[in-house]
């Protein structure tokens, strides 16, 4: 008799089809994130709102409830979601575009104030959704279709480091970055998306996880090609990791005072 | 017997479940989806496949609805 | 800060008695940035928020402050943020979301002088901001407009109230010379039915299929049927919660109008000028949107002139010229910013009008 190891996560819409292009790697994501929703026992606590960019259809696919945020602000909506009903389960699932360059303000001041939610960013170096502009995370080098010759310092400055930022803040319980190009990858992210999800539900401060991803259509690659760049270029620059992890005294050294578990 | 169920209108043909199978039982199809791509078919003839859900695992569309172990 | 109680008669300011209202309203959040000339409603419910265990941030900018409260509201949360002119310019997106999202949000607005970052002169520049708004898209606000420390209480629960009945946005919209102004005030309990968002309101999808709040829409079809409601829903709004104050209206043939503080000195004129034979009448809307349209139009057809004061270089007056659609004639009395007009000023002006 054989036994189910797989099934369609029911915290995603029965019959739901993915808006995603080929290969993109938002489809494992968000599949994660309903993985454990479910295994956790979440579905029935979860209030979240949903960000701008590929991601924004969140409702499409997820069985919980949501709400759409202005483009930047999940973390702003997150926290009144969470200070309104502090018994929710409450996350945010942002592109880099929507964390890191328009909501950063929101981002991290989020994280300084330890809000009790989790959020999920995905890195992929491109405005997916608009056609592949330069973003806050286009690596030095890389053709967009805002830097045609490539992306200088001198011209448009540097990639942000979301996972190290977001370690620094004192508010942070936990942040790490990974990447879905390989399966044995994908397990490790679901593992840190986890202890993202366990610290906000411990109360001990705001759960940041970075996932290297894939954007094939803009980077004019097939998916295989697409991982091969995760691994030999982003992870040059974005380099996995657990950078925070309150529970495991993982503290930056940066960073000059410990969570202390009881902000707001 | 150990096997996979496939949804043929969710695989959007980005062949990244083939190079996960270890037993090499995932291949591009004869049939087409809307776009007129080549879907993956799941073929077993000898019984091989593990149940290690690595293609569905890999799968970004949820197309692999199922892994069933033995 | 003085004790607050209910049914006592105390001196308090406007932007304390904004505050204290909230919390009788039920207020469950307050998000705030500071920001002349309201600041005290946030002071006032840090720790009034903390006290009563209720939600309070002091956000990163008034951006991050109104969509907070856009979050709180999807919950069903009575929520509010309050700010001045240039900041609630940078709610502008929030709100049009909020609308069409049909979230309860009350934003409390006490206007300062304008354009840009003006001053914190009071000021009635902020007319446009609240009722048109600079959001994208059709949709609508609620707008109340205080002219008395006393109507800053009673109109606080009513937002509170509007904004949860109709599931839209109500901004109580003051300024500065209300803010700060203190006057003898009464707390009443407030007094209207709690209304029932379990319907609709996002708790988590336990017992019952999951709900999605969003706008957003890949079928223009869909999105022009929402539009449709929500256009429904304001004209329900305009025929059930119209308010406005009218005296001496009944034989006028000169009608002086204004909303907010400035209507304290009109009133007074008109007095004046009633004393001095002139047949005066003073009309003043409570409600911005829904405006007064229907009874000014009725108003018009016996009455010679509309004199509109406000302290803006005309920005109700073009209501009220929709309003009269030609029937009277329409005049206006404006300075940009500062204090009101005095009684006196009125009174001269209005006899060259006359």
């Amino acid at each position: 008799m054989a036994v189910q190891v797989f099934k369609i996560p029911d915290s995603l819409k029965k019959d739901m089809r993915y808006s995603f292009c080929p290969g993109c790697d938002h489809g494992v994501a968000v599949r994660l994130v309903a993985e454990l929703i479910d295994e956790m026992g979440l579905k029935e606590k979860t209030v979240a709102p949903a960000s701008i960019g590929c991601s924004v259809c969140l409702y499409d696919f997820m069985d919980v409830d949501l709400v759409e945020a202005p483009h930047g602000r999940a973390l702003a909506s997150a926290t009144g979601i969470k200070r309104a009903r502090p018994d929710k389960f409450v996350f945010t699932y942002q592109g880099d575009g929507d964390f890191a360059s328009i909501g950063l303000a929101e981002s991290l001041h989020a994280a300084l104030r330890g809000e009790k939610v989790s959020t999920i960013v995905i890195n992929n170096t491109t405005y997916g959704m608009t056609g592949g502009q330069l973003g806050p995370t286009t690596l030095i080098g890389q053709v967009t279709t805002t830097s045609t010759t490539g992306r200088t310092a001198e011209d448009y400055g540097y990639p942000i480091k979301m996972a190290e930022l977001v370690a620094l803040c004192d508010g942070t319980a936990y942040s790490a970055r990974v990447s879905l190009d390989t399966v044995a990858n994908i397990r490790k992210a679901k593992q840190a998306i986890k202890k993202a999800f366990e610290v906000q539900l411990q109360g001990l401060g705001f759960g940041f996880v970075e996932i290297l991803s894939t954007c094939p259509t803009n980077w004019h690659m097939s998916p295989t090609q697409a991982h091969e760049r995760v691994r030999n270029e982003m992870m040059k620059v974005f380099k996995p990791g657990v950078y925070k992890d309150v529970t495991a005294n993982i503290i930056p050294a940066l960073a000059t005072s410990q969570n202390t578990g009881n902000i707001g | 017997m150990s096997y996979i169920t496939i949804d043929k209108t969710k695989c959007k043909a980005c062949y990244l479940c083939i190079s996960e199978c270890p037993k090499k039982l995932l291949k591009i199809g004869q049939e087409v989806n809307n776009l007129g791509e080549r879907l993956v078919e799941f073929n077993d003839p000898n019984h091989e496949c593990l149940g290690c859900a690595m293609c569905a695992t890999r799968c970004p569309d949820l197309a692999i609805t199922g892994v069933y172990k033995e | 800060m003085t004790e607050l109680t209910i049914g006592k008669k105390i001196l308090t300011k406007g932007n304390y008695a904004i505050a204290h209202a909230a919390v009788l309203a039920g207020c469950e959040c307050y998000f705030g940035y500071p920001i002349t000339p309201q600041s005290e409603i946030g002071e006032y419910l840090s720790v009034k928020m903390h006290e009563l265990k209720r939600g309070y941030v002091c956000a990163e900018s008034e951006i991050s402050a109104i969509n907070m409260v856009l979050g709180a509201c999807a919950t069903g949360a009575k929520a509010m943020t309050s700010s001045s002119s240039c900041a609630v310019a940078l709610m502008q997106e929030a709100i049009a979301c909020a609308c069409t999202d049909e979230l309860p949000v009350v934003l409390i607005s006490v206007m300062r002088g304008g354009p840009g970052l003006g001053y914190i002169y009071p000021s009635q520049g902020d007319y446009n901001q609240a009722t048109i708004t600079g959001g994208n898209g059709d949709f609508r606000t609620i707008v109340l407009a205080p002219s008395t420390v006393q109507e800053c209480v009673d109109l606080t629960y009513k937002a509170f109230y509007l904004a949860h009945k109709y599931r839209n946005p109500t901004i109580l919209l003051a300024d500065g010379l209300m803010g700060q102004m203190m006057e003898p005030v009464e707390f009443k309990e407030y007094p209207y039915p709690e209304i029932d968002n379990s319907g609709w309101a996002l708790t988590g999808a336990k017992g019952r299929p999951s709900r999605a709040i969003h706008s957003l829409a890949v079928d223009a079809e869909k999105q022009c049927e929402h539009i449709k409601q929500l256009f429904e829903k304001y004209k329900r709004i305009e025929e059930n919660e119209t308010e406005w104050e009218e005296f001496d209206t009944q034989d006028a043939e000169i009608i002086l109008m204004s909303f907010g503080s400035p209507s304290r000195g009109v009133k007074s004129a008109v007095k004046e000028l009633r004393k001095s034979g002139i047949k005066a009448g003073f009309f003043r809307p409570i409600t911005l949107f829904p405006f007064p349209h229907k009874r000014l139009a009725e108003l018009a057809k016996t009455v010679k002139k509309f004199i509109v004061i406000e302290i803006n270089m005309g920005q109700m007056v073009r209501d009220v010229r929709l309003a009269v659609n030609g029937a009277a004639e329409v005049e206006q009395i404006n300075k940009p910013v500062g204090a009101p007009i005095d009684v006196e000023t009125i009174i001269e002006k209005v006899m060259r009008m006359k």
